[in-house]
């Protein structure tokens, strides 16, 4: 049963990503994106990882779309036609394919009884049996990322600090706005004329 | 109710009002509920920067940006990381490692407890405010 729901999840994925690259629609792209991340998220509770499913959830499918959809907003909708360099482009993509692949062949496959984790059990058996001893959380994701390995997690703080700081140094600081400047509408609102006529009827 | 008369997507709005104050209580559950459950930090700070983005979507970005301030944002962003940093300097100062809790209490256990509250404290506050200021830079160039 897991077997089938791992094999259908995972040709969902293809399916996916077989649409993202045939599709010239930026807007249906986005979407796309933002499913393969949910499928993705699928496949991690399968795997019994919640944690990383439940950030999946929310960063890929959730942060990511509304995001790629703000950045939608400065583009076209549609995807330029490709020119003539696109021999050269599927030349390196397929080079660049190649070689992701052949490094993960020395990867353990999923499971494997044989891999490093299994036949050196005491970094995850020290985890698994101590970690509520010595924390008292029940969860081990979370005393492994916040206390075990929390200056790991000290460092990715700082890395999404250090992208907040890139992108208001990029987009936020330069072009903005002084506040007074900004225009007072919102999107939905009325034209002022109408709006009048609506407090009048009020 | 004067608001709402001069707004033309009076549904979305008034259930976005009854939505946001579930999202970030929601927020809030997964950000303090990590220890035992699913969740933690960067979760939350996603989830509770949800709300502000949905807010900004539905109400306009001038209504969200006098809610929380572009400025606001910048401290609470660094904050985060000096929250998470203060706790290692902390348990440094009172003689440990840096980032080792035992000794933030009189008891190693509790002190694990308050050490790892306040450093998934740290994560979620900047999570949060990058996310949001992210949400704004990209919406307030148009």
């Amino acid at each position: 049963m897991e077997l089938l729901v791992t094999v259908v999840l995972l040709s969902f994925l293809v399916a996916i990503v077989i649409g993202i690259i045939v599709l010239r629609d930026l807007l249906a792209g986005v979407i796309l994106l933002g499913l393969y991340s949910l499928v993705a998220a699928g496949v991690f509770v399968v795997m019994d990882a919640v944690d990383v499913a439940f950030t999946e959830a929310a960063v890929g499918c959730g942060i990511s779309t509304i995001l790629f959809l703000g950045a939608l907003s400065f583009t076209r909708h549609e995807q330029k036609p490709r020119g003539n360099d696109s021999v050269v482009a599927m030349v390196f993509v397929v080079v660049t394919g190649a070689m992701l692949i052949y490094g993960t062949l020395d990867m353990p496959h999923y499971g494997d009884s044989s891999s490093p984790a299994q036949t050196h059990p005491e970094l995850t058996q020290h985890y698994l049996y101590e970690s509520m001893g010595e924390t008292g959380m029940p969860n081990v994701v979370t005393s492994v990322l916040a206390s075990y390995r929390g200056y790991d997690t000290l460092g990715e703080t700082v890395v999404v600090f250090t992208a907040g700081i890139a992108v208001l140094s990029l987009l936020g600081l330069i072009r903005r706005r002084p506040e007074e400047e900004a225009p007072d509408d919102a999107p939905g609102d009325l034209p002022k004329q109408a709006d009048d006529d609506l407090e009048r009827i009020a | 109710m004067k608001l709402y008369q001069r707004q033309r997507h009076r549904v979305l709005q008034i259930v976005t009002k009854l939505i946001i104050p579930f999202v970030l209580l929601f927020a809030l559950y997964v950000q303090f509920h990590g220890d035992y459950g699913p969740g933690g930090g960067f979760q939350a700070g996603v989830i509770f920067a949800s709300a502000f983005i949905l807010h900004g979507l539905i109400f306009g970005m001038q209504r969200t940006r006098k809610v929380i301030t572009p400025t606001a944002l910048r401290i609470l962003m660094a904050l985060g990381v000096l929250i998470y940093l203060g706790t290692g300097i902390l348990s440094m100062l009172l003689g440990a490692n840096l980032l080792d809790y035992s000794v933030l209490a009189h008891d190693a256990k509790h002190g694990q407890h308050w050490g790892i509250f306040a450093v998934e404290l740290g994560v979620g506050v900047t999570v949060t405010a990058v996310m949001i200021s992210l949400f704004y830079s990209f919406a307030s160039r148009r």
